[in-house]
């Protein structure tokens, strides 16, 4: 349960700044969208839970990898996520990380909660979204895949 | 010797299922609604989550309890009661019950359901927890967080309830379930509204090199950014008293008893405890699988029994605080 996607384990790690600095300067549109993309892949396999979801309508959210430079912004409208290319104002919600930390928390290495308690993670904006949000994520039960039963049939032994 | 149940918490079915595969003998966890004092949003277990926990843990022999802790409030006694009926339709092992009115209508409608004294009842004499055993029929009781082991001990000798105690988890000021702390700032409480420091009351707020949190206005801790952080709750905050900021109640830890597990043992404690049905599966996983091993170890030899640092070491990062304490149990003072 611990790392029901069998992903290797992740260090804590940095990326150069140089990543940063560059992956800053880059268009953040793909990034938006490409998360609200996933998102809505996600709701449509079933794995966000609707009644969690109905209470995200109308809000705007912003993810900040600190080590890619990459921000993605985007909104829960109408029932599904939508990039928000131009930002107006401040988000709802904001989470910020390193790269490791939110792949450490996405793959159940790391609990949020410790993450948030070692300032690994900041969280900003409307504290009960956050909250909602949070308990959202803990609660997803994700399939049991691991590598072994992604690899074509005809490699397997 | 008897062997002490490992009493693990859960937020969500993936945290129960969490708990049970990584060796937990009961789950305790909540109904998403404020009978219970985890009740924050997007947490807890409808009726169909926990019928399918139920089935996940009876299938594995583990049991199901169920916390209705908070305190029945004037005019809605019946959201209580129903609370009480759902467990029992629902064929929970136990209910874990603060308020001596939902206690009495337990016993009275369910008198074969095991009922459990919460901690929010705040027994911490033999003689409250054998009155509820003669008026209500409890046959467990959680300790409060506020005896020394010595206490727990002259508890255990003097009643023939069950005893739980805490074994790891964020800490609260030592006043549980009589604490009003959240209220003086926001106006709810645990035992009102089922949360301590309720999230539509609190502001983070980042700054440069410092990070403010506040409760309803109130500034209770400005962190550095090197600093640890903790929950947003009065107890934990840092405060100006006479010209010096400082925990002036407490300091953000978390107990944690693997030290002292043989005697814990030996004095006879029935089940422990570990606080945390608001953290993520991946918390309940590390702390139930090393809470296992080391109670495993110290049961099977008590003498011999060494406290191993990688159980140290996980349950060390996973605390409030990132710091652990033995809390009450071997404080020197009475």
């Amino acid at each position: 349960m611990a790392n029901p996607l069998k992903l290797p384990t992740i260090p804590p790690f940095a990326l150069p700044t140089l990543v940063a600095r560059l992956g800053a300067r880059l268009p953040q549109w793909p990034h938006s969208l490409n998360l609200a993309l996933a998102l809505n892949a996600a709701k449509k396999l079933g794995v966000l839970p609707e009644d969690s979801l109905r209470e995200l309508e109308g809000r705007h959210f912003r993810v900040t990898v600190l080590d890619t430079g990459m921000v993605a912004d985007f909104a829960y409208r109408q029932g599904a996520f939508r990039p928000v290319f131009v930002s107006s104002g401040q988000p709802d919600l904001h989470f910020t990380a390193r790269l490791s930390a939110f792949l450490q928390m996405v793959s159940r290495q790391e609990d949020p909660d410790t993450l948030f308690f070692n300032r690994s993670l900041s969280i900003e904006g409307d504290t009960e979204l956050g909250l909602r949000v949070k308990n959202m994520l803990d609660a997803l039960e994700w399939p049991r895949l691991s590598w072994q039963g992604l690899r074509p049939t005809f490699l397997k032994p | 010797m008897a062997k002490p149940q490992l009493v693990c918490p859960a937020g969500s079915l993936a945290a129960l299922k969490a708990a049970v595969d990584n060796g937990a003998d009961d789950v305790y966890l909540g109904f998403r609604n404020d009978t219970n004092a985890r009740n924050f949003a997007g947490l807890n277990f409808d009726d169909k989550a926990l019928a399918e926990g139920i089935r996940y843990a009876h299938q594995r022999g583990r049991k199901v309890l169920v916390a209705i802790n908070t305190y029945a409030q004037a005019g809605r006694f019946a959201d209580w009661t129903a609370s009480v009926d759902k467990a029992a339709e629902l064929g929970v092992d136990a209910v874990i019950i603060a308020d001596p009115a939902v206690l009495d209508y337990a016993a009275q409608a369910h008198p074969d359901m095991r009922r459990h004294l919460s901690v929010q009842a705040s027994a911490t004499s033999y003689e409250a927890i054998n009155f509820c055993r003669e008026k209500f029929g409890i046959q467990r009781a959680v300790l409060p967080r506020v005896l020394t082991l010595a206490q727990v001990e002259n508890v255990i000798r003097h009643t023939e309830v069950e005893i739980e105690v805490f074994g790891f988890g964020s800490l609260c000021v030592m006043n549980e379930g009589r604490c009003w702390l959240s209220s003086y700032a926001t106006g709810e409480s645990p035992n009102t509204v089922g949360a301590c420091s309720p999230a539509k009351f609190v502001q983070w707020e980042k700054k440069p090199t410092e990070m403010d949190v506040r409760l309803n206005g109130i500034l209770i801790d400005r962190y550095g950014n090197d600093e640890n952080a903790g929950y947003p709750t009065i107890c934990k905050g840092r405060f100006e008293v006479a010209g010096e900021t400082y925990y002036a109640m407490e300091e953000p830890a978390s107990l944690n008893v693997v030290e002292m597990l043989p005697e814990i043992i030996r004095i006879g404690v029935s089940a422990i405890k570990v606080e945390g049905r608001q953290r993520s599966p991946t918390y309940v996983a590390q702390v139930t699988r090393n809470l296992r091993q080391a109670i495993d170890a110290a049961v099977a030899a008590p003498d011999k029994f060494v406290v191993k640092p990688a159980w140290m070491a996980e349950l060390g990062k996973v605390a409030e605080g990132s710091q652990i304490t033995l809390g009450a149990y071997n404080r020197p003072w009475r």
